[in-house]
């Protein structure tokens, strides 16, 4: 069932930002940009762990669980260490996929050329 | 001199084709989720903790849109998918990829290390002073209100 | 030479000589695939980034002209050259290896008619015999400009237009050849207050609809004294948006209009969008097809109106509107 909820959910989330695209005509950076402060704003009340646990990838894929990870890393710290881990935890559970995303994008840049 | 260009504008512009456009975007977007869903099975099934399967997947779905990026391919899956690839984790990536790749011919450090955030960055910025702003709301709440 | 009316020139003794025209691999593939000199199979255009690509195309395209005519560099006058890359640098770089004095203009994607308009006047006043005018543009050189990186996955509305890879260069003469470039009007700056950047077609209608109705003004004509006229690169949004703007103001273009960014690709086969823009796209159109039909007597007269969407991405983050501009010349068979 977890595959079933992961795909509805992750294509509303992809519909949701098709709309604001289409009719609002934001532009990719504007979307993606909104995307995370709603999934920050969303952490912030708990509610984006619910919806991990309902469906799977389709919450942790988009990139609203970016803000999420965001905040709960930064939320994590500061329970341990106080106010200060805020900035300290920040990008504890998003370190991996910023780090991939920064070797590989420098990795292909090397071996690929763009195709136009 | 033509004064009223806006009536004949208004008149014969073109209408997004939403419905299509959503429907792209939903089978596309979700299709991505639930490879990521089975991605998390198969990483689990193989021995990995609850914890590690998560950012496991993320790196993997990362790797796969670099790599897309890289032969060409992703621009062209982006076109027909629309939001469907750009709000996936996978449009991040290839935020970041496509731009190291475009300044390529100006230099590793110029070129590629300068612009690689050029489009990212603005998701980055905002996750982390949004997640800021709401984190401390959320600790001086706890802390000193409840 | 003389000014007639209020933005119009007619010449009586400028003439279009040999053409050339350098296409990349999609508008090959297109309908008017065949009316083209050279083809390149591939974008890089056997180069290494896409500035060079372009460059390789405008040479090969000046080199063709005056190969053709049997011309060499003391031959020509001056060339006249445009593009759209920031500070018209293809062109500047390309005529490093040419002994001929340079115009560089900027007219976004009018460049081709502002440098036919210029060329003639030069010749109809005696300041020059022989004149090169050239101008290109190239997909991936403009994308990355003007919009993203070219492997950028972002979803592109189908009102956006595809820039035509290519160049395309002709010699201006006073001696007699088969076609007479006859008059011309100079195209004012026109804000139809649009601010989509991926709708140049709604953007660039005004200006065009103002530059033609300017024309009929300034010459006492009709749209019928033309077989065709051309727009540079309107598109399938803006082609009904000029007819209808027209329409309203007592000019009727709907029997013999066409546009150069809908001849040049099949939009129905190729991933193009609306349609072909770019500087090159009313550049390979008339240099190439048009010329080519005034040649071969299927038509006589022509009006050939390049549009130009005058704005940059810094204007376009400011939230400005997108000023444009349309020059108009008429070339006839003699």
């Amino acid at each position: 069932m977890i595959y079933l909820y992961a795909f509805l959910v992750g294509g509303l989330i992809c519909v949701i930002g098709q709309i604001l695209i289409d009719r609002f005509k934001l532009t990719s950076a504007h979307i993606t940009a909104s995307f995370v402060v709603a999934g920050a704003l969303l952490d912030s009340f708990d509610l984006y762990d619910k919806l991990i646990e309902f469906a799977g990838a389709g919450a942790q894929v988009p990139i609203t669980s970016f803000g999420h990870s965001l905040l709960h890393g930064a939320m994590e710290k500061a329970n341990e260490v106080g106010f200060l881990g805020i900035g300290m935890g920040m990008f504890d559970m998003t370190a991996s996929g910023i780090t991939a995303a920064i070797i590989f994008a420098f990795l292909v840049a090397v071996f690929f050329r763009p195709k136009g | 001199m033509i004064i009223n260009y806006d009536k004949s504008i208004k008149k014969n512009a073109w209408k997004p084709k939403y419905l299509r456009n959503s429907i792209r975007a939903f089978v596309s977007g979700g299709s991505i989720c639930l490879f990521g869903q089975i991605l998390l099975k198969l990483y689990e099934l193989a021995g990995f903790e609850k914890e590690e399967t998560g950012s496991l997947m993320i790196v993997t779905l990362i790797l796969i849109a670099s790599l897309l990026t890289g032969i060409g391919v992703f621009d062209k899956i982006g076109q027909w998918a629309g939001a469907g690839s750009l709000v996936p984790v996978t449009g991040f990536a290839n935020s970041m990829t496509s731009a190291a790749l475009e300044y390529k011919k100006e230099g590793l450090v110029l070129g590629v290390a300068t612009n690689l955030f050029k489009l990212a960055g603005a998701v980055i910025t905002f996750g982390v002073v949004s997640a800021y702003i709401l984190g401390m709301l959320r600790y001086l709440i706890e802390n000193f209100v409840l | 030479m003389k000014k007639i009316g209020k933005n119009s020139i007619q010449f009586s003794k400028v003439y279009m000589s040999e053409t050339a025209t350098i296409v990349g691999p999609l508008e090959r593939s297109g309908p008017l695939g065949n009316f083209f000199d050279y083809a390149y199979d591939d974008l890089y255009c056997e180069e290494d980034s896409w500035e060079k690509a372009e460059q390789r195309l405008v040479k090969d395209a000046i080199s063709l002209v005056m190969t053709k005519s049997f011309k060499n560099d003391k031959d020509i006058d001056y060339v006249i050259a445009g593009d759209l890359i920031n500070q018209d640098v293809i062109s500047n770089y390309v005529m490093r290896d040419f002994r001929i004095p340079l115009f560089g203009i900027y007219g976004a994607c009018s460049t081709s008619v502002e440098g036919l308009i210029l060329g003639s006047s030069l010749i109809e006043g005696e300041i020059g015999s022989n004149i090169i005018v050239s101008t290109s543009s190239h997909n991936s050189t403009a994308e990355r400009q003007f919009r993203n990186p070219t492997e950028y996955g972002g979803q592109k509305p189908d009102t956006a237009t595809f820039t035509v890879t290519g160049a395309g260069a002709c010699l201006l003469t006073n001696n007699e050849t088969k076609i007479k470039v006859e008059s011309a009007t100079v195209g004012t700056v026109i804000d139809g207050k649009q601010k989509d950047a991926n709708d140049m077609g709604s953007a660039m209608a005004p200006a065009a609809a103002e530059t033609i109705k300017q024309h009929m003004e300034d010459l006492n004509r009709t749209p019928d004294y033309y077989d065709m006229i051309v727009t540079g690169d309107l598109s399938k949004v803006g082609k009904p948006i000029l007819i209808d703007i027209l329409k309203d103001n007592e000019v009727d273009i709907s029997n013999n209009h066409t546009d150069c960014g809908i001849l040049i690709y099949d939009s129905e086969k190729q991933p193009v969008f609306a349609g072909g823009s770019g500087c090159a796209c009313c550049a390979v159109v008339s240099f190439g097809y048009l010329v080519s039909l005034l040649n071969n007597n299927l038509i006589n007269k022509i009006l050939i109106i390049a549009t130009g969407a005058l704005m940059n991405p810094i204007m376009m983050f400011q939230k400005e509107t997108i000023p444009s501009i349309a020059h108009a010349i008429s070339l006839e068979k003699i």
